[in-house]
């Protein structure tokens, strides 16, 4: 995303989505987050966490994807992984990152994933 | 979009997951599979009938200049579009997820393909012979970029039932690219053309041998 200017957003979205990220874009992350990096929090949320971070811990008591948090807050992905990098900063959550792409294909994971198929 | 959280009154919480969709403390790392087509051909209904919880929508801001955005549903005249992708998810077994993503096809929203193809297994090119055209750039983005694929053709009652090689034809297929028929509202149908896919895979990852 580029950064928020202001005249080319969607009146009410954007300047929020601003506060929320403390005005940081995701380009900045440090963090290497794809959509599906499972997040798993550390413990509950703590008195005085910012909303979203506190929702993000809330709802990460068991594993769920980048891409699950953005849809479950209605978040943008690029927002989410702002909030995802505090929060990995500050050790209130952890990352299982995806099987690495260099990884890919890998025999071994397409017969897990077909024998996973059959069973659907 | 609705950025209502930071708005939420105090004690009000955000649902999240329904318990039955939680994942268990076991899952360890995820797997991706994208699902490329133009608008309406049936991603969302495919994600739908294989997914494990009702499918899930993420949504990301695309500012440009306001042009060929006629066909994304409410914002003619805006420069800012909000594109959204239906996601599902399979769980594979204790460890592994997989997720599926449906993304459109159209060329201006490949800007969505960025973090979405990297690490993907491959993807699933679903095509409507009414509407073949849209195909075609899909197709040759993801031979560019080396992202294997197979094709489905989702069979809508009032469109043309062309054979399938006929549409390897038309399309431009190497021969070998798997090409298969399929009715998204159906699991099982839906579950094979993800099959296909992973044998497709399995070929490519180990040519001397089938599953
Ligand atoms: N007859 C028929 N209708 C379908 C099929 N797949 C999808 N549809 C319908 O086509 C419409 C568009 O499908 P949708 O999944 O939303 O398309 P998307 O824009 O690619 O996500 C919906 O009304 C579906 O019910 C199919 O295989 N057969
Ligand atoms: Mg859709």
């Amino acid at each position: 995303m580029t950064e928020p200017s202001g005249q080319e957003w969607d009146e009410g979205g954007p300047e929020r989505l601003y506060v929320i990220t403390g005005g940081r874009s995701g380009s900045s992350a440090p963090t290497e987050l794809d959509l599906v990096t499972l997040i798993v929090a550390t413990s509950g949320p703590r008195p005085g966490m910012q909303p979203e971070q506190a929702d993000i811990v809330r709802i990460c008591h068991r594993p769920l994807s980048v891409a699950e948090i953005s849809a479950h807050l209605g978040l943008p992905v690029s927002v989410v992984t702002v909030l995802l990098s505090d929060l990995l900063a500050e050790q209130r959550v952890t990352a299982r990152p995806p099987v690495p792409p260099a990884q890919l294909p890998d025999i071994a994971l397409i017969e897990a994933v077909i024998n996973g198929l059959q069973k659907l | 979009m609705d950025f209502k959280s930071s708005e939420r009154a105090t004690g009000q919480q955000l649902a999240g997951p329904r318990s039955e969709d939680v994942l268990p403390e076991t899952a360890a790392a995820a797997v991706k599979v994208v699902i490329v087509g133009g608008f309406g051909v049936g991603k969302t209904t495919l994600v739908g009938s294989v997914s494990e919880i009702r499918p899930l929508t993420t949504e990301e801001t695309m500012t440009q200049a306001g042009v060929g955005v006629d066909d994304t549903a409410g914002v003619a005249g805006k420069s800012t579009t909000t594109v959204a992708m239906d996601f599902g998810r399979i769980s594979i077994n204790e460890k592994l997820v997989l997720y599926l993503f449906g993304t459109p096809g159209q060329e201006r929203f490949w800007f969505l393909w960025r973090g979405l193809f990297e690490g993907a297994l491959g993807a699933v090119v679903l095509v409507d012979t009414r509407r073949l055209e849209v195909s075609f750039d899909v197709l040759g983005r993801l031979e560019e970029r080396g992202v294997p694929f197979v094709v489905a053709v989702n069979t809508f009652p009032d469109a043309p039932n062309y054979p399938l090689e006929e549409l390897r034809g038309a399309l431009d297929l190497p021969a070998s690219v798997p090409i298969v028929e399929c009715d998204a509202r159906s699991r099982p149908s839906s579950r094979d053309v993800l099959m296909t896919l992973m044998r497709h895979l399995h070929s490519l990852a180990a040519p001397t041998e089938a599953p």
